[in-house]
């Protein structure tokens, strides 16, 4: 029934193939951009065809073996996919936006150069992202992992003429070969310790089924898990290998949004939530998780306060949310983290959509009158909503949903994983207070970024600012499609406690990712425990919370145009006051701006500059050092080399003859 | 006088050395063509070398499950030795296939050349289906003269002199022990034949312990380990890699190396099984020893023929990983890594003949800035040599790498696949290095467009298909090496 499952990978390699062989004779940009989301839309009506069946399906478990890669001993390892309600989930998530990612880059990309080349990395990260998610076995995964990773370099380094963008690249490339040698050395150990119980599987149904022959809570799991959460560290960007993301913004929109927002920076806590049962059984990883995602989504968001550049804070902003995923999978709430998983690919993905719309249209604008300005910087825009309508408005549904406002989407995941971060058997009032607070300050900063670049004064160069036109149709439509799905996108997940109340709505994705995280959940007694009437208090909270945060952004970036005509004829003697828009903005920065801004710059300084950068430099220092020592033995002297042979034989065979 | 010719006849069998014996006819052929040929005139004597493999190789693969004795005990054709002569028909071929552009852009477009690595590949495929010391040294011999006149063909460079000096003296130093070391064994088991000396020792277990015995087995491998290349044996390699002409080092580190492995895998397991605690131990030790050896000399090299030199010695200390685990997994895994790294090192190897420029200069890594870009396609299959090397699925590297340290877990030397599996990862620093020159750095300013010339990029083809194959689908291959074990 699911024997052609391998289709959903083949389509896009095939994509790859043909634009990347042929891309360059076929020229024509429409042909390209076709074959290019043709075949990653293929994949998802194959996608969409299989997650319908294994909705109706009573067996959610599904392992399709396309052919035999290796066979050792006991251990075989086969070319094998699996479908499960968490990779159904996925393959949806990646293909449906992969389609209309693609599409909308087909506008985007419009006159670049080496568009074949674009659309042939997109096609092939595809590719490799479905190869993750669908891979059976470890290896499987490992090779969509390395997958995903060269495509972003390659597309993050895309504008290779930009120093800037080589180096992002170049950044994300070390930075991420840190995290994957995490990833195999906990894959190798997992592999030798089953082994020693007699055990020889990397698949990831049999390591579910035999994790428990390990010792619970043993030093030899911890270790493990460790690992793979070192490995996921690097490729979803936690503290402390997270500065490579925001400087990967240097590639092109499109990218940001698909493969550095929505779909592959989310790989490390996919790899969590498909190998839950070994991870529960660590409680001790479960709580560096946890703290390591809490402690990223607040530093992150701090970061995001003070950014001018659109796309960075959005960088942030998505380092922030990984944070809140990790946090969940940390707490225990697997399902509240892959629902967070997907309810931020919808806004995130819309947003940086959207951004990518505003610069679209700043660029040619600036490049109608001549300009070179900035086309990223929020400060010269401002005034953007009725220029680009819809742009506007499928942002602002994106913010109010990344904000936490109630009914759209990241409120019923955002506010889930709150709740398990307090009431969970693994959670902790601390945790809570990390996430609430990294809630307000992402109101705060979404917010400001929405009024500084869509409300106010128009602050674009005046020879430009006549000349932003709204994007084509091929750009707004997936931003549509995006926000509504940003908007109700929430309502697959609706809580018990909420859904009593209309009509016993149901917690779909919950009950549908109940085979994969249940068992686990029962077995290491994870839940969260707490009354009806404290989740409404908390859920009360953290809308609270929000709306504070927005609040503080609208005193502060919006209210200024509005008030004074109205209050200067009632109050002359504060009109100065409020001419100077309360000296709020001014008392904002001194007290609070600048402040966190300086907070930010250091603590971006000490971590990025010379915490992350000094590490990295300073082993490849001692490892090229060792290196040159060891040169000094190569001297080129024959004599030399005939000495070396004769006092090796002399040393053997003293060991080993007068032993 | 009849009875006595009958009597040396029954003995001799033809069929157990048919592909060597092939391959040496053609080789009297190609020399005599060579006499009567205009100066220079060099691509029919690669066409007929090619041919002449093509054939060989034919005749190696009819005798497949059918093993052939002959020659008094002194030479078989089994699985074991058929598998190694196909090893290193493909490295010659490969070789081949890239010299000719190669030669002619140095300026030595001589067809000696490749009848040398015609008579080259007659001694390696010797060794491999030797079955007495004597037989493998004559093999040795062939090859390492062959080798020696290759590494210094390049008359007019000092550096190609110098790199075929030095392998004369060490080689002919090495030699020594090894000799030296055939007799001793001979000494104390009284035969040269390597099925008899095992069932000596299987029968007098005290002689397995006896000094001189051991001393014997110990400079015997030492001779073979000098071939390998393994540390502490491995100083040569550096400047002899270096100095030969490219196309040779690519054969080097591949054929001869396989050739050597082929002997020592058989005197170990033949022969030589009864001391395999003794052996196995020091080959552990020497195992760390090379990997470490070969991949921290590697991490500082600008010049990527030097890199892959340096580099190819640790590669050999991956392969000793499997002699040591000496359980089936293992020793196919050695035979799997063989072929695998024939692949990926020659293919590489090919494209740096294309990228160099007369001289053998831009080998540098500055050569390679944005050749990701100018040369895309070339540069995919670069990188998926590269990836084959540094061993990430799904590539032939992976795979051999995989049942190489699968064996080691296997036999219990988990420490030995560790520590193999962390000099992996130091390796990816210096291959990945390339990558980030070959897609992240501008180009320099008078790129030269790299003219492709048909027989290296063929070469570099089947190399690319073959890792992808072998890493993709590797249980087909890894069947035959399983075939091929004694």
């Amino acid at each position: 029934m699911y024997d052609k499952l391998w289709l959903i990978p083949l389509f896009p390699f095939v994509g790859f193939l043909i634009n990347g062989l042929l891309g360059k004779k076929i020229k024509n940009e429409k042909v390209i951009g076709a074959i290019g989301t043709l075949a990653i839309f293929s994949s998802f009506v194959v996608s969409c065809k299989y997650f319908l069946q294994l909705l109706e399906d009573s067996n959610k478990v599904h392992e399709v073996v396309v052919t035999s890669w290796m066979s050792v001993g006991q251990l075989q390892v086969d070319w094998g996919l699996l479908l499960d309600p968490l990779s159904a989930l996925m393959i949806m998530n990646v293909t449906g936006l992969a389609t209309l990612i693609t599409f909308y880059s087909i506008g985007y990309m419009h006159g670049e150069e080496g568009y074949f080349r674009f659309f042939s990395y997109l096609n092939l990260f595809s590719f490799a992202m479905l190869m993750l998610v669908l891979g059976s076995n470890a290896l499987v995964m490992f090779v969509g992992w390395e997958g995903v990773g060269l495509c972003s370099y390659l597309l993050i380094g895309y504008y290779y003429e930009k120093k800037s963008a080589s180096d992002a690249g170049k950044k994300a490339f070390v930075v991420n070969r840190v995290g994957d040698f995490g990833f195999l050395l906990g894959l190798f150990l997992l592999f030798w310790s089953l082994g020693q119980k007699g055990v020889w599987t990397i698949r990831f149904t049999e390591i579910a089924a035999n994790a428990h022959l390990l010792e619970n809570g043993g030093l030899i799991v911890t270790i493990i898990t460790l690992c793979f959460f070192l490995g996921a560290t690097g490729k979803s960007a936690q503290i402390p290998l997270y500065t490579w993301l925001p400087d990967a913004m240097e590639g092109p929109t499109p990218v940001s949004a698909l493969i550095h927002a929505a779909t592959m920076v989310t790989a490390g806590v996919y790899m969590i939530a498909r190998m839950n049962g070994l991870f529960a059984m660590a409680p001790d990883t479960m709580m560096v998780i946890a703290i390591v995602g809490g402690a990223t989504a607040l530093f992150a968001a701090t970061i995001g306060l003070a950014q001018n550049d659109i796309k960075r804070v959005l960088a942030y902003s998505t380092v922030s949310q990984l944070g809140y995923m990790f946090l969940a999978m940390g707490v225990g709430a697997f399902t509240a983290g892959i629902f967070h998983l997907l309810t931020h690919a919808f806004f995130k993905a819309c947003l940086f959509l959207g951004s990518g719309s505003v610069i679209h249209g700043m660029h040619h604008a600036y490049h109608h009158a001549h300009l070179d300005d900035d086309p990223q910087d929020m400060r010269n825009m401002g005034g953007l909503r009725k220029k680009m309508p819809i742009t506007f408005y499928t942002f602002l549904f994106s913010t109010l949903a990344i904000s936490g406002i109630p009914f759209f989407s990241a409120f019923f995941s955002k506010d889930e994983i709150l709740w398990w971060s307090l009431s969970s058997t693994r959670g902790h009032w601390a945790l809570w207070l990390m996430g609430a607070l990294a809630a307000l300050m992402t109101a705060f900063y979404m917010f400001r970024l929405v009024f500084m670049t869509f409300f106010g004064e128009q602050k674009t160069d005046a020879r430009a600012k006549d000349h932003i036109p709204e994007s084509p149709l091929v750009i707004t439509l997936p931003l549509m499609i995006l926000a509504a799905l940003a908007t109700f996108g929430g309502l697959m997940g609706v809580p018990h406690v909420l859904g009593q109340y209309i009509g016993h709505f149901p917690n779909a994705i919950e009950n549908f990712l109940a085979p994969i995280f249940e068992h686990t959940q029962h077995l290491h007694h994870i839940e969260a425990h707490g009354a009806a009437a404290t989740e409404f208090t908390f859920m009360g909270i953290s809308v609270g919370i929000a709306v504070v945060g927005i609040g503080l952004a609208w005193l502060m970036y919006c209210k200024k145009p509005q008030l004074p005509g109205l209050i200067v004829a009632k109050f002359p003697a504060l009109h100065r006051a409020i001419y100077n828009k309360w000296y709020i903005d001014e008392f904002y920065d001194a007290m609070v701006v600048n402040p966190t801004k300086k907070l930010g710059t250091t603590l971006w300084l000490i971590f990025d500059v010379r915490l992350v950068d000094g590490l990295v430099n300073g082993v490849a220092w001692v490892v090229k050092g060792s290196g040159r020592a060891l040169r000094y033995t190569q001297t080129g002297y024959t004599h030399n080399y005939a000495m070396s042979m004769v006092a090796g034989v002399v040393a053997i065979i003293a060991i080993y003859v007068f032993n | 006088m009849e009875n006595l010719v009958q009597t040396a006849m029954q003995n001799v069998n033809f069929a157990a050395i048919m592909p060597s014996l092939v391959l040496a006819c053609f080789g009297m052929v190609l020399l005599l063509i060579n006499a009567f040929s205009r100066r220079g005139a060099t691509a029919h004597v690669a066409l007929i070398s090619l041919v002449a493999l093509l054939t060989s190789g034919y005749t190696a693969v009819m005798g497949w499950n059918n093993p052939q004795a002959g020659f008094a005990g002194h030479a078989v054709l089994d699985n074991y030795a058929i598998f190694f002569t196909i090893i290193f028909l493909i490295a010659a071929g490969l070789t081949i296939l890239m010299s000719d552009s190669y030669l002619k852009r140095e300026g030595y477009p001589v067809g000696e050349y490749y009848t040398l690595i015609v008579f080259s590949t007659v001694g390696a495929m010797l060794m491999a289906s030797g079955t007495d010391l004597m037989t493998i040294f004559l093999g040795l011999e062939v090859l390492s003269v062959s080798l020696y006149v290759l590494a210094g063909f390049f008359r007019g460079q000092l550096r190609s002199n110098e790199a075929g000096l030095k392998y004369f003296l060490l080689g002919a130093f090495s030699t020594g022990f090894l000799l030296y070391g055939m007799a001793l064994i001979y000494g104390v088991s009284g035969t040269t034949n390597l099925v008899d000396i095992g069932a000596f020792f299987a029968a007098s277990p005290a002689a397995a312990t006896n000094p001189v015995a051991i001393a014997g087995m110990l400079l015997m491998s030492t001779g073979f380990l000098f071939k390998i290349a393994i540390a502490p044996f491995h100083m040569w390699a550096p400047d002899v890699y270096e100095g030969s002409p490219t196309p040779i080092t690519a054969f080097m580190s591949a054929g001869p190396k396989a050739a050597a492995f082929a002997a020592l895998l058989r005197i170990f397991l033949v022969s030589l099984g009864s001391m395999e605690g003794t052996w196995s131990s020091m080959l552990w030790v020497l195992a760390v020893l090379t990997m470490i050896t070969g991949n921290f000399l590697a991490l500082n090299q600008d010049n990527l023929k030097r890199m892959l030199a340096y580099s190819s010695i640790a590669h050999a200390g991956y392969a000793l990983v499997g002699l040591v685990a000496a359980n089936e997994i293992g020793i196919s895994g050695v035979l799997f890594y063989m072929l695998a790294y024939t692949f990926m090192n020659i293919g590489a190897f090919a494209v740096l003949v294309l990228v160099g420029k007369q001289g053998e200069e831009n080998l540098t890594l500055q050569g390679f800035a944005g050749f990701g870009y100018k040369r895309p396609l070339l540069a995919v299959l670069m990188t998926i040599c590269l990836f084959s090397l540094m061993g990430i699925p799904p590539s032939a590297g992976f795979s051999g790498k995989f049942f190489i340290f699968a064996g080691a877990l296997d036999a219990g030397y988990v420490w030995l696949a560790i520590l193999g599996v962390l000099n992996s990862a130091v390796s990816l620093y210096y291959y990945l290095r390339v990558m980030v020159f070959m897609y992240f750095k501008d180009p320099e300013e008078d790129f030269e467009w790299i003219q492709l010339k048909p027989g290296a990029t063929i070469c570099i083809v089947l190399s690319v298909i073959a890792v992808l194959y072998m890493g993709i689908v590797p249980s087909g291959v890894m069947s035959l090496a399983r075939q091929a074990l004694f």
